[in-house]
């Protein structure tokens, strides 16, 4: 959890905004350390929390958040977290056995075209699910990350159906929130015409989502001490009284955190 | 210290113990990373490792982008390989183009005794070689002593071996170590019902792979034995219409997600076991960018060379001392936030006479008697352009204050 990324989103884990869709995106640069903050901060708020980490092992999850401050085990034992592990999941569907036991929400990988149904079963199932033992806060949905099922032959049609589906669910019905990541390759401008799969996705999930953090590299290329800059734009909800849709940030990721700070006012510049 | 060694003669009991973490296992050939505690294997190269952040973490895969010719990818591959045989790791070759036994037998030839290495006077010397004329070049005394600048990326302490690439290894080390091999031609291809967006090739090829984890006990899963050891999974031009993949050949590719897939696979088996892979892919035949940085995700580490071989770079006096560009395309966060960014990102490779190494890429220095810089655009045509410059200068050659 990043302290400097709450206070500019006016956040904090004691009182969370229920009803929020969160989009993380990035374009020639990496956001996934975005997501590691959202995960610590959604179990330090103590939210029932489904994770669907489809790109990395859950130990690397659980490695980066023992950083962080949160154990990812700790929250799996206690009921607090669902974790999907894409990658284990997958490798049976992907190499068929004869003894077939795994998980049904990885179903798409059979047959792509068939949508990811199964996977919003899961999640479904999963924050819905009356455990009782312990009284969690609001369902959170986390979804690392979203473009990767279009390498697997998702189409966009289904992936949007997807978020939908989860955003009815979590978002308007069991009054949660959700924060997905996806990811885009190359300039922003080429291929004007050419509706690109990633490209579609980021207009789609924008336009259903209620704030974007859209992570870039910097424009004027390379640089050791500032890793990239976030735009941060809301959607809907104007920001105490005045409106201010969009704001700009520079930003460096460290061993056990990031720092933000405005465009040009990096220690390394001033 | 030696009071105490002097007067005790039971054994030495100190406070001072080597702090041992028990729970990182200790194979040949690896090393723990500085930065976040993973088990790294060499790739062979000793400069690509120091790119890499100390070598290729256990369980990832590394993506080479291939040159025109797969000439200096083959390189880098069978460098990686070199080094599992030297490290007695065990390894898995597959290809589609060149039976895997081709590629093993043209495996570099190991320097074994690296002292030699270092010193410069066993390279020969060729009286073209500019470092030799600039030793002879007469500066100011106090300039003398100072260090030369390191070009060469090397970290301070030596992690793989060296190898020398004019020489191939000898048999008997060759075959000292285990290897499994995958030919597609020669593999039989099952007619099982797999699912639609993998290619047979490929779910041959995962399977082989899945069998060889499971039977040899590499996988994490299984109980631990005492001797552990590293597979180093070779894969050559994936993508290529040899596989029965039409990514190169087509604009609008029917199985575009095959390899996407593939790899996706081929990352959850890795990281779940005692194994690293190299993957090469020819890049420039992909014409989608977009499907080309989508496989780039789905890897670890990605590097792309650029050989200057039959482009007009060869002959351009810029890039005389090279034989091609390195770009970095990723470098992955393993088990942390922040990745480990390379310092800088114009980075050069040459293959020497013996080596391959990877360099910062930077300008020669500019001995002709006009010292302005011409640009590189300029530099075709730039005899006459700078003889009109220098005219000025033309009659006393020497500078004088």
């Amino acid at each position: 959890m990043f302290t400097e990324l709450n206070s500019i989103l006016n956040t904090n884990p004691d009182s969370i905004t229920p009803g929020e869709f969160i989009l993380i995106s990035d374009r020639q640069s990496d956001a996934s350390f975005l997501i590691h903050h959202f995960l610590s901060f959604y179990l330090k708020a103590r939210c029932k929390v489904c994770f669907l980490g489809l790109v990395q092992s859950f130990n690397h999850y659980h490695a980066v958040s023992q950083r962080l401050g949160v154990s990812l085990l700790q929250a799996k034992e206690k009921g607090q977290l669902v974790f999907l592990e894409g990658l284990s999941e997958s490798l049976s569907v992907l190499i068929p056995q004869e003894d077939n036991a795994g998980s049904q929400a990885m179903d798409f990988l059979r047959d792509p075209a068939a949508g990811l149904k199964s996977l919003y079963e899961f999640v479904r199932s999963s924050l819905n699910s009356p455990d009782g033992a312990e009284d969690w806060g609001p369902p959170v949905l986390l979804v690392d990350d979203l473009s990767v099922l279009l390498s697997l032959g998702v189409s966009v049609g289904a992936v949007l159906d997807f978020s939908h589906y989860c955003r009815a669910t979590v978002c308007s019905q069991l009054k949660g929130s959700m924060v997905m990541l996806t990811r885009c390759e190359g300039e922003e401008e080429e291929d004007e015409g050419d509706d690109e799969g990633s490209e579609r996705l980021l207009k789609g999930l924008t336009h259903q989502c209620s704030l974007t953090l859209h992570v870039q590299g910097l424009p004027t290329g390379y640089c050791r001490e500032i890793h990239g800059q976030v735009e941060v734009c809301w959607r809907r909800r104007p920001v105490a009284g005045q409106y201010t849709p969009k704001k700009l940030f520079q930003y460096k990721v460290h061993d056990k955190g990031a720092s933000f700070f405005a465009p040009g006012t990096s220690s390394a510049v001033l | 210290m030696a009071a105490s060694k002097s007067g005790v003669s039971k054994p030495a009991v100190t406070s001072f113990q080597k702090k041992t973490r028990s729970k990182l296992i200790s194979i040949s050939g690896t090393r723990p990373s500085v930065q976040n505690g993973q088990l790294l294997v060499s790739t062979g190269v000793t400069s690509l490792d120091y790119l890499l952040g100390g070598g290729l973490a256990v369980g990832t895969v590394l993506l080479i982008e291939e040159d025109r010719y797969d000439s200096y990818s083959r390189t880098i591959l069978k460098y990686f390989l070199a080094e599992g045989v030297v490290c007695r790791h065990e390894l898995f070759v597959a290809s589609a183009q060149d039976n895997p036994d081709d590629i093993l037998q043209e495996l570099p030839s190991p320097i074994l005794d690296d002292v030699a290495i270092h010193k410069p006077a066993e390279q020969p010397r060729l009286p073209s070689d500019p470092p030799d004329s600039l030793d002879a070049m007469k500066i100011a005394w106090r300039y003398q002593n100072l260090p030369k600048v390191q070009t060469a990326l090397a970290s301070s302490s030596r992690f793989g071996h060296y190898y020398d690439v004019s020489k191939t290894m000898e048999p008997e080390i060759r075959q000292a170590a285990k290897c499994h091999r995958f030919y597609l031609p020669e593999h039989p291809t099952q007619s099982s019902p797999t699912h639609s967006t993998m290619l047979k090739s490929y779910s041959a090829l995962l399977k082989s792979l899945q069998e060889v984890i499971n039977r040899e006990g590499f996988d994490l899963t299984t109980p631990m034995s005492n001797s552990r050891n590293i597979l180093r999974v070779g894969l050559h031009s994936l993508g290529s219409a040899l596989w029965g993949d039409d990514l190169c050949c087509r604009d609008n590719p029917r199985n575009g997600h095959a390899l996407a897939t593939f790899l996706y696979g081929l990352r959850a088996l890795l990281r779940s076991s005692l194994s690293v892979a190299v993957v090469t892919v020819p890049s420039h035949l992909i014409q989608d960018r977009a499907l080309m940085g989508s496989i780039t995700r789905l890897c670890d580490n990605a590097i792309a060379l650029e050989s200057f071989k039959g482009s007009e770079r060869e002959t351009n006096p810029l890039y005389k001392d090279y034989h091609g560009l390195l770009h970095v395309r990723q470098i992955p966060q393993l088990n942390c936030l922040a990745s480990k960014l390379p310092d800088h990102k114009d980075l050069a490779f040459k293959l020497k006479r013996k080596q391959f190494t990877i360099e910062r890429l930077h300008l020669p220095p500019d001995l002709s008697e006009t010292v302005s810089r011409v640009s590189r655009g300029e530099l075709a045509g730039a005899p006459t352009a700078a003889s009109a410059c220098g005219t000025g200068t033309s009659g006393n050659k020497h500078l004088d204050f």
